[in-house]
């Protein structure tokens, strides 16, 4: 199913949840929401669901306007952050209600029941109670009653926050095999970068209710459009530091005390201005090297394959992944090697690109 | 079931043995008083008089059992007067129970025009006492009275009237109650129930109903026992004993001509707890029947 927003707004009296929010899902693809905590994920995503009626903007199922359709006339399945099991029925009913209240016969329901839940790996829990499942498998029945019914739309509100780390990765993968077998159009919320990047298609980014970029992964990540999106996407976390772009001779050179970065033409030339900008470097684009900028080492948080190195160079920080194997201490003098293809560019001011707009 | 206990590694030796033992003996120390009353009633009943907990006959020797406390059980009225209470009590868990678990959905979980000051009002309403309402009320009940063939049911001097106020009288508490058992059930578990294809009146009765049962089940013992004690109210709109509730009835009995055997009252007293005592057996089940588990955090 496609599924198009436009201009969809809800505000409860000064309140603000979602703020003229406008994108197309197309039929099968995976859709992720992502932003920081209010920036109005699961409002816009009550509105998809019928839960929400939107103070203005339209909603267009495969063309048609469902603004008025009631959540159980859209052919829809969620899945919640909290679950949301009916706590006194089992799991057998649990899956089963969905199918009870369309009336499918007896036998039937039973058949779809079971294969959902052998496809789940619940099939030997059917006669449990929600409170004697732990959360993993809780989850797998939640997602186990959005599937049953055949949904041509998915919505996931967070489903794997409540999970641990390694749980969560395990079903993240699972979660997106399965979608990619049923092919059903899916829109999924979460505030976990990661998360969205390895399972969407295409991420919209949210910020005060708004949709600040919406693009495929790989893009958003190589051609960040806004100092937000380029800081909230990636991890660690990219390095954000004040320049001035200067033309000597034929090149371009990003500069402030400690540093003087010739840069690639094309960067150079968009960054000029007559004003400091900010630059943006990820960690893993700037190495420890032999020759390069001078820096002390203030802090080492070992990742485990990575050290999280954050140098000092006059000033400003810079977080640096390197080789554990460096073994460096605190304090140690480095020199840093930047990939100045990279580097990103952004207007203090409007905080929007340089280089992208 | 479906509870939720803590389940305690056990120890052993004496220690355990001691462990187990202590708190039970403090328990059943501080609940003595308490059980030697209702023995005592039991016992008097039964008996012509008695010293301590021993039934005495005139002789004061251990013996003189009777019935003869109980014969006030071949008295008629008392029966019509049990059947009174035992519709106003039925209706009153009947008509709370109905209204006040519709109504705190409804408060709970819409927004609707004049859902603020209709939630102030109910609160302010329950300060008032009954007794300063009772003019009101009687002026009320006149007035249905008036109505054909509702008036004979609900009107002064009807059993159904007694139980119309009684209602109107609980309803605060009871809305307020239920408002606040909704309030504590996920938004998300209805969102979910909504999606999955059900009305809102499934959701209410499919999916939320049954997870505030224990509320329900408490609501419904307290307003029996409203209900089947209820004395003011019935007292002061009915006259004879045609339409009396027990209370009154028994009042009637105890009057203040005769003297006061204590043992007839405590046979009195005793019948009179019996309902009570059958319906508690019954609700405790859904009382005691707490869900938990199946949502996580959410709102
Ligand atoms: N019923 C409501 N009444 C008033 N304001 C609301 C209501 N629901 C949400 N909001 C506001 O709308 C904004 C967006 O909320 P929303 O729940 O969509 O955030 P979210 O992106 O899902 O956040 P999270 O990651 O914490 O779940 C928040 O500022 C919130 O305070
Ligand atoms: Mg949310």
């Amino acid at each position: 199913m496609r599924v198009e927003l436009e201009n969809l707004t809800k505000r409860w009296g000064d309140a603000i949840g979602a703020d003229g929010v406008n994108l197309e899902v197309d039929h099968g693809e995976f859709v992720a929401f992502l932003g920081p905590s209010g920036c109005g994920k699961t409002t816009t995503l009550l509105m998809i669901a019928g839960i929400y009626k939107p103070t203005a903007g339209v909603i267009r199922f495969d063309g048609q306007v469902v603004n008025k359709l009631a959540p159980k006339d859209r052919n829809i399945g969620m899945v919640f952050q909290s679950y949301a099991l009916y706590p006194h029925m089992n799991v057998f009913q649990n899956i089963s209600y969905p199918l009870k209240l369309k009336k499918v016969p007896q036998e039937e329901m039973r058949k779809r029941v079971e294969r959902v839940a052998e496809m789940m790996g619940i099939g030997h829990l059917l006669d449990r109670k929600p409170a004697q499942l732990s959360g993993g498998q809780q989850q797998r029945v939640a997602l186990g009653r959005a599937l049953v019914k055949e949904p041509q739309l998915l919505l996931f509100d967070e489903p794997l926050s409540n999970l641990d780390a390694r749980l969560r990765l395990s079903m993240r993968s699972e979660i997106k095999r399965l979608q990619l077998d049923l092919g059903i159009t899916s829109i999924y919320v979460t505030h976990d970068q990661v998360e969205a990047m390895t399972m969407a298609d295409r991420i919209a980014v949210m910020k005060d209710g708004k949709v600040q970029a919406y693009d495929r992964p790989e893009e958003l990540y190589d051609r960040p459009r806004t100092l937000f999106i380029a800081g909230f996407i990636g991890n660690p976390p990219m390095n954000f530091v004040d320049v001035e772009v200067v033309q000597v001779d034929n090149t371009f050179h990003a500069r402030r005390q400690g540093l003087d970065l010739p840069l690639p033409a094309d960067r150079g030339e968009k960054a000029a201005q007559d004003r400091p900008v900010i630059m943006g470097i990820r960690p893993e684009d700037v190495s420890i090297a032999d020759e390069g900028i001078a820096g002390e080492v203030y802090v080492v948080e070992p990742l485990g394959r990575d050290d999280l190195v954050d140098v000092q160079i006059n000033g400003a920080h810079l977080r640096v992944l390197a080789d554990p194997a460096l073994n460096l201490r605190i304090g140690d003098q480095v020199k840093l090697k930047i990939n100045t293809d990279k580097v990103q560019f952004f207007d203090p001011q409007t905080e929007l690109s340089l280089l992208w707009n | 079931m479906d509870t939720t206990t803590f389940e305690t590694e056990p120890t052993y030796g004496l220690r355990r043995v001691l462990g187990q033992l202590i708190p039970y003996v403090l328990l059943t120390i501080s609940i003595l008083p308490i059980v030697i009353g209702y023995v005592w009633i039991f016992v008097a009943t039964f008996s012509l008089r008695t010293e301590g907990l021993l039934p005495k006959d005139a002789n004061g020797n251990i013996g003189g059992w009777t019935l003869q406390n109980w014969t006030f059980l071949n008295d008629p009225a008392v029966w019509r007067a049990t059947l009174n209470s035992l519709i106003i009590a039925v209706g009153m868990v009947v008509g709370v129970g109905a209204i006040s678990s519709l109504t705190g959905y409804a408060l709970s979980r819409m927004n609707f025009t004049g859902r603020k000051g209709f939630l102030s009002i109910t609160l302010i309403l329950h300060a008032f006492r009954p007794e300063m309402l009772l003019i009101a009320i009687f002026q009320v009940l006149l007035f249905i009275g008036g109505i054909p063939v509702i008036g004979s049911l609900f009107g002064f001097n009807t059993v159904g009237g007694v139980a119309l106020v009684m209602i109107t009288l609980d309803l605060p508490l009871g809305v307020w109650l239920m408002k606040g058992f909704f309030d504590n059930i996920s938004w998300d578990m209805e969102r979910a129930a909504l999606i999955d294809g059900a009305s809102r009146f499934r959701v209410w009765w499919e999916i939320i109903i049954p997870q505030i049962k224990p509320g329900l089940a408490a609501l419904a013992i307290f307003t029996f026992i409203t209900g089947w004690n209820a004395y003011l109210i019935p007292f002061t709109f009915t006259v004879g004993s045609k339409v009396a509730n027990l209370p009154v009835l028994l009042n009637q009995f105890s009057g203040d001509t005769s003297l006061v055997s204590w043992n007839r009252v405590a046979a009195l007293g005793l019948f009179q707890l019996i309902p009570i005592i059958i319906f508690f057996i019954f609700t405790q089940e859904m009382l005691l029947n707490i869900y938990s588990g199946g949502t996580k955090g959410g709102a």
